[in-house]
């Protein structure tokens, strides 16, 4: 006798799903990875999925086996060590996401059954989710609307493999049509929960660019050929004149013969410049940047509540910038920063590195000695550079040791970093206390929307000279060498050869003006959906007339609303026409008239046999009823006539006209 | 063999109750039945809830990241769930099951039904599934203003009517995330004959012998030429080498060489039998007599039919056996 458990049916294996779900599983993981790949994947793993997927399409298309399930399993392991090693961890976005890539490719590759195939599409909507971590933008929006599409229809063609790919698109398409109505009232209405709800994995944030906390020759050259959007400022005024459009950025103060590096200072709620002259207000939108400072025109006085007022006339958020941030400010340009200056800011403002560049620091002092103000001082300085000669260039030369000395005095090619070091470098020799500030300089509006545009390619860096009854004034020893870089921006003011960015040209008007309307278009799709925020929700609710918005009303108003789209959905699937054929309504009045009298039609009976049956009962009626019946099988089988509507008409008015005794 | 005494199950009264309380079923209902939208019902499957799990990691990565677009997807994809549950309902609304049809066997065969689907409305219905407790069919599809039958085979152990039970119309279309189905249990019957004794005794013998009468019915020893196929014909006398060369189904006949009358008589068996034995025993003589192509005449406590001969005095006399004993309209439900 056998001991241990009954032997247990096997269980069968599940047939294979349709060719037909295979190939639109396929087409989605090509239209979801394209874009990872292209963005942020290693190379290599980028290249490992289009082998895959090719290899994927060439199996498909000769029918070749299923790869063997070990083969997948190796290279998966071989991959997924590769990524270790690329990335030094498995933990965060970025290899997590390096991995799921991995995993919806070889996925392919081991499909057995519909569920392998659910799998893979759910594996193809949270890369779809992971593209939203490198870019929100609108076109990367429709590419992961093409793949929801499409994974949309893999699941439909597991389902019926009886349509035609025009069809199923079209399926999907409605459904999707469908769903839109759902996802415009959850956006709106459900309740945003400002987060993260835990601590990010460190590389959250990576990947952004911008102005660092400090400034080495060549930084901020860098940027300038760098056509990504900085910041966005919508002005309520007429916004301030091309040389007034000083974005103040990150104030450095300590040097150590090559770079500069802002000093720790403290900050304050409230703004510590005394307000003069008029005022320019504006709705700042910023790119996250992964620090805290914020970009303002001089002076900003007051501001959202989120922001301190740093004692260098900084404006900081109180937490880094990780999404695109919105801000209303107020400045006045006039106003004086720095009247009352502690000693100990002024004393370090005057620090300068021991040994390096000797030549320029022998100039200054010497400068200082023979002028009698500072004033005087000052505009000696300014003289002392302007007769150099110096040439602005986006390609300055490497420099070496002694980066002032030989910018100076040997290469004299540089960029605005150059110009704004070795200026504060003389002032401070000279005896003026100076500071390097870095931001951005100048802005071009788009004349599509009016709003004001400032790109990396503006960073710019210029000083600040602190002078006794004036305060701290700004100083841009770029406009020396190029007064034009601050009247028209930077394309006017390089010499002819320098790299330009391509949009900077000035034969590419066309390009502009199309760029011009794209922007506004993007600009309004983070403003309005991507920058979609908890406030933003609660003032919609006031306007539709919630005096106190709060997860009540939101949660009673989705409620409501989606009751009403499901009616609406019930009322769409209960509206259904029955098919109106007039051939077959006649054949139906027929054989009604005959039911009524207690003889209808069995369902397996053709019309001859009908006819046949009803001429037992009705001798006297069965010409008539035999030509009814061979008219119509005629006109519902036989050729197409030309008559064939007139004759559905006559055979209508035939029925219409039998008698039955 | 678990399906035969599952009307032991403890469970049963409860799961009857259900099915009154949630689904309104009680008593058979009369063909043609209508899926309307109150006896349609819809819920998520497995891959449903897979996807509804899915939603909800991709909803929490949204807010932890603060992901504006996250939360887009996963309001779409939620939207689409929504969605399908009523498409799923639209592809069952207004089906209606118009006919059931069911062709005797023997006992121990299965009862194979056939069910008329049709679907009056201009949409097209796909990837439907009829189920009963003991089989499903594979998923089909009805054309707007079409007809489409769909057979399941019914478990048979005794003999008797049996009822396809309670039966199921469900579809997964068009997603997969959820499944619409309808209850129901048409009023149907099969009628399945006994089993007949494996080896009976030589059937009875009575007086009369017309030896040598050549009768015009069909019968099995002499080939008589070909005729259209039906449904009920044995497959052993199917043409199967007209159907080899591409032809037409055919029917084989035979022209009967009879021996003479023979009488089945319930009284005259052997005392010892009880009434099972004694129907399996007639049964077998009732086969042999026909494979024989013999006249015969058979002997109920409730009437006697016959003599006669052919296919359909077989019938009759199976018809006659299968019931004896039940009550004459014994209607059995198939879970019974």
């Amino acid at each position: 006798m056998k001991l241990g458990l009954p032997a247990r049916n096997p269980k069968p294996t599940p047939p294979p799903p349709p060719l037909s779900a295979s190939l639109w599983l396929l087409a989605t993981a090509a239209v979801t990875l394209g874009p990872h790949a292209v963005t942020h994947l290693p190379a290599w793993l980028s290249a490992a999925c289009v082998l895959a997927l090719i290899w994927r399409a060439w199996a498909l298309r000769t029918g070749a086996p299923r790869s063997h399930a070990l083969l997948v399993m190796l290279l998966a392991c071989v991959a997924a060590l590769a990524i270790r090693l690329h990335y030094g961890h498995f933990f965060g976005k970025d290899p997590g996401v390096a991995l799921l890539a991995l995993l919806l490719c070889l996925k392919q590759h081991e499909i057995a059954s519909s569920r392998d195939i659910r799998a893979a599409v759910l594996l193809a909507f949270f890369l779809q989710l992971g593209l939203f971590f490198y870019d929100q933008s609108l076109p990367v929006a429709a590419l992961a609307l093409t793949g929801t599409l499409l994974a949309t229809v893999s699941l439909l063609a597991l389902q019926t493999d009886r349509f035609r790919p025009t069809a199923s698109l079209r399926l999907g398409g409605l459904m999707l049509v469908q769903a839109i109505p759902f996802l415009l009232v959850l956006f709106v209405l459900f309740p945003r929960i400002p987060g993260p709800l835990w601590g990010l994995p460190a590389d959250a944030h990576t990947g952004m660019t911008g102005l660092s906390d400090n400034m080495s020759p060549g930084s901020i050259s860098q940027l300038g050929l760098s056509e990504a959007i900085a910041f966005r400022a919508e002005f309520s005024g007429t916004p301030p004149s091309p040389p007034q459009r000083y974005w103040r950025g990150p104030v450095l103060t300590d040097f150590d013969g090559r770079t500069w590096r802002a000093a720790t200072v403290g900050s304050d709620a409230q703004p510590s410049v005394v307000v003069a002259g008029p005022a320019h207000s504006y709705r700042l939108t910023i790119e996250p940047h992964n620090q805290r400072w914020l970009l303002a025109l001089e002076h900003p006085v007051s501001a959202d509540a989120t922001v301190r007022f740093a004692r260098d006339q900084q404006l900081l958020a109180t937490t880094p910038l990780r999404s695109r941030t919105r801000i209303e400010i107020v400045s006045h340009p006039e106003a004086v920063a720095g009247l009352s200056e502690s000693r100990a800011v002024l004393e370090r403002a005057l620090r300068l590195p021991s040994g390096s560049s000797p030549r320029a620091v022998a100039t200054g002092a010497e400068i200082g000695r023979n002028s009698a103000t500072p004033v005087a001082t000052l505009q000696a300085v300014l003289d002392h550079i302007a007769g150099l000669g110096l040439t602005y260039t986006l390609r300055p030369p490497l420099l070496g040791e002694n980066t002032v000395d030989e910018f100076l005095y040997t290469t004299q090619l540089g960029f605005c970093e150059h110009f704004a070091s070795s200026f504060t470098v003389l002032a401070r020799a000279a005896g003026l206390p100076a500071r390097v500030v870095t931001g951005y300089q100048g802005g071009e509006i788009n004349p599509v929307d009016g709003v004001m545009v400032v790109r990396q390619s503006d960073a710019h860096a210029w000083a600040e000279v602190w002078l006794p009854e004036r305060g701290w004034q700004r100083v841009d020893p770029t406009a020396l060498a190029a007064p034009s870089r601050i009247e028209s921006g930077l394309a006017a003011s390089l010499p002819s050869g320098d790299p330009l960015p391509l949009f900077a040209r000035p034969a590419m008007r066309w390009l502009r003006d199309m760029r011009h309307r794209w922007e506004a278009l993007s600009n309004a799709w983070n403003q309005t959906v991507i920058g979609f925020s908890a406030g933003d929700q609660r003032r919609l609710l006031e306007r539709l007339g919630f005096s106190e918005p709060d997860w009540k009303a939101l949660t009673g108003l989705l409620g409501t609303l989606s009751v009403a789209l499901m009616l609406g959905l019930f009322a769409w699937a209960m509206r259904q026409r029955a098919r109106r054929d007039p051939l077959d309504g006649t054949w139906q009045a027929f054989c009604n008239k005959f039911a009524r009298k207690g003889c209808p039609r069995l369902p397996w009976e053709g019309p001859m046999d009908y006819a046949e049956r009803l001429a037992g009962r009705y001798p006297r009626q069965a010409p008539m009823l035999r030509a009814i019946a061979r008219t119509y099988a005629r006109l519902r089988y036989g050729r197409a006539s030309s008559r064939h509507d007139a004759e559905i008409r006559e055979l209508r008015t035939r029925v219409r006209q039998l008698r039955i005794d | 063999m678990k399906l035969a005494f599952s009307g032991m199950s403890p469970l049963r009264p409860i799961r009857l109750a259900l099915d009154r309380w949630l689904f309104r079923l009680s008593s058979p209902e009369r063909l043609p039945l209508t899926f309307g939208q109150r006896r349609i019902y819809v819920l998520p499957t497995g891959a449903g809830y897979a996807f509804a799990v899915a939603l909800v990691v991709m909803l929490i990565a949204s807010i932890n990241y603060n992901l504006s677009l996250g939360y887009g997807l996963v309001f779409l994809l939620f939207g689409l769930g929504v969605v399908s549950m009523f498409h799923a309902f639209r592809n069952l609304l207004r089906l209606s099951v118009t006919h059931v049809r069911g062709e005797p066997v023997f006992a121990g065969e299965p009862a194979r039904f056939s069910f008329t689907v049709r679907n009056e409305s201009t949409l097209p219905r796909h990837a439907l599934l009829l189920a009963s407790r003991e089989a499903r069919s594979s998923t089909w599809s009805v054309d707007a203003g079409s007809v489409q039958e769909v057979s399941l085979d019914h478990p048979t152990h005794q003999r008797g009517w049996v009822s396809p039970g309670r039966l199921t119309l469900e579809t997964r279309y068009p997603l997969g995330l959820v499944r619409a189905w309808s209850v129901f249990i048409p009023e149907a019957r099969c009628l399945v004959y006994p089993v007949p004794e494996p080896l009976p005794p030589p059937l009875p013998e009575s007086g009369s012998h017309d030896a040598g009468v050549r009768s015009a019915g069909d019968g099995d020893d002499d080939f008589a030429g070909l005729r259209a196929h039906r449904d009920s014909d044995s497959p052993r006398h199917v043409a199967w080498k007209v159907i080899a060369r591409d032809g037409p189904m055919m029917t084989k006949r035979f022209a009967a060489n009879e021996e003479g009358d023979c009488e089945l008589d319930w009284q005259a068996l052997p005392p010892g039998l009880d009434t099972e034995q004694r129907v399996a025993r007639m049964t077998a003589w009732v086969l042999a007599a026909t494979a024989a192509g013999r006249r015969f005449t058979m002997r109920l406590p409730g009437g006697t039919i016959g003599p006669a001969s052919g296919d359909g005095h077989s019938r009759a006399c199976l018809a006659r056996l299968a019931t004896f004993g039940l009550g004459g309209t014994a209607h059995k439900r198939a879970e019974d």
